[in-house]
């Protein structure tokens, strides 16, 4: 089973949508029992920093991710939460790659809105997805390129549009609203 | 580079798509969902869907529509019509949009827009502004055009912007219907002044129409309707064509 973590943070159900269109049973869940169980977790997420990561903490969900050995995809604001911390009201995150999640500077139009290319490395998540190809990006912070960092995007300057370390997985885009290609990059990850 | 993204937009009422549409291969032409998905194909990069039935009982046919458009379409869509308070754009959003469009609702109510803004994100939370040239300024209509306001285009997208919208959905009133092309004008001074993403909606006739509006105004989407709905303009070809002009398209 799949579980999705669900934390109150925007509508995690669309991602919960998309796994059942390529036809896998998934689990919203807040249970740490369960997510630990699971055998991929994906760690979604639209709003705002501060709160989010307060529901994760109310939950004790801080302590069990980080512990997590399966494989971990983090969407967007949940890839954001897995960074050390946010300037977004100022939170600290999970640590679990190493880098800062900082707001776009206001030469660049912000949210950071619609379909973007972004340049890739070699990693199993990104199976017949080439860097010409789009996904589809809503953020107003961003990522800063680190060790981590497995595909760059240039708004504003370069930041991580996805990030690995171990069994640890995120994407500042959205897979999940992103047509063929972000259905692709999901079944990439249950694949792994 | 982010790309401009083409936005066909469907007007819904109790739950069926209303206006006719031409494509050959759809088996409900009615159904927005077909009608959706056939966009998706075709390589829309994202959806709008107008509900214009706002009566209460039909709410509910619209929350069960949008959680269908929501398991089958796998790019963003917008839920716009008479949505009037936290809780209508909230059932909107719980049952699987991404984003809300509201008119008359923040006019009357601009707080609404930040109240929106925290409880779901800026992302969700499109305001759309009718606009018209009234002889010497660009006013703002509510209540589907029937309403003059007193407030100037302008300034209301300034204000739209400091109270937490996301995105900015601008119709020009003299220009929609006509097929003589996007207001160029009021667009261009609209996202100039501000930073969020801004749609130009209203006037589209043809593909030049949209080379124009990309080459001449910051704005980052163009929205149509009945251009794509009768196959006028074919998505991939108007894709294509403004791809040869350089413009950032996916």
């Amino acid at each position: 089973m799949v579980a999705i973590i669900n934390y109150k943070a925007g509508n995690i159900r669309s991602v919960q949508n998309a796994l059942n269109r390529l036809g896998v049973a998934s689990s919203l869940t807040d249970d740490p029992e369960e997510i630990s169980k699971a055998s991929k977790v994906i760690f979604p997420g639209v709003g705002e920093a501060s709160t989010a990561m307060a529901n994760l903490r109310s939950k004790r969900l801080d302590k069990i991710i980080p512990e997590l050995t399966q494989p971990v995809l983090g969407i967007c604001l949940g890839m954001q939460l897995m960074c050390e911390e946010t300037e977004e009201g100022d939170t600290k995150g999970l640590g679990i790659f190493s880098t800062k999640v900082k707001r776009f500077p206001q030469k660049v139009r912000v949210p950071h809105m619609g379909w973007n290319d972004f340049t890739l490395l070699d990693s199993e998540l990104f199976r017949d997805i080439a860097t010409l190809d789009d996904m589809y990006f809503v953020h107003s912070y961003y990522a800063e390129t680190c060790d981590d960092t497995i595909a760059t995007c240039e708004y504003g300057g370069s930041f991580s549009a996805a990030l690995q370390r171990n069994n640890f997985y995120g994407v500042q885009f959205h897979p999940e609203k992103s047509a063929g290609k972000g259905g692709r990059l999901l079944a990439n990850f249950l694949e792994l | 580079m982010l790309k401009r993204r083409i936005i066909p937009c469907l007007d819904i009422q109790n739950g069926r798509t209303v206006k006719g549409v031409n494509f050959m291969d759809i088996r409900d032409a009615g159904d927005p969902v077909e009608l959706a998905k056939r966009y998706v194909d075709e390589g829309a990069d994202e959806l709008v869907f107008l509900d214009i039935t706002a009566t209460v009982e039909k709410r509910r046919t619209l929350i069960k529509l949008v959680e269908k458009i929501a398991a089958h379409i796998d790019i963003p869509f917008t839920v716009g019509g008479g949505i009037n308070s936290i809780e209508d754009a909230g059932n909107i959003i719980l049952a699987g949009a991404d984003k809300v469009s509201i008119n008359s609702a923040a006019v009357r109510n601009p707080e609404l827009i930040t109240d929106l803004a925290k409880a779901f994100g800026s992302q969700c939370v499109v305001v759309a502004i009718d606009t018209k040239w009234t002889g010497d300024m660009w006013t703002v209509f509510t209540h589907g055009g029937r309403n003059e306001t007193d407030l100037e285009t302008v300034s209301w997208a300034k204000s739209i912007e400091r109270l937490g919208g996301g995105e900015i959905l601008l119709t020009s009133m003299n220009n929609d219907g006509t097929k003589s092309g996007f207001a160029l004008d009021i667009t261009a001074k609209v996202s100039e002044a501000i930073n969020i993403p801004v749609i130009a909606s209203g006037g589209a006739g043809s593909k030049s129409d949209f080379r124009s509006l990309f080459l001449n105004t910051n704005a980052t989407a163009g929205l149509a309707a009945s251009i794509f709905h009768f196959g006028e303009v074919p998505i991939p070809e108007l894709k294509g064509y403004l791809k040869e002009s350089n413009i950032p398209i996916r």
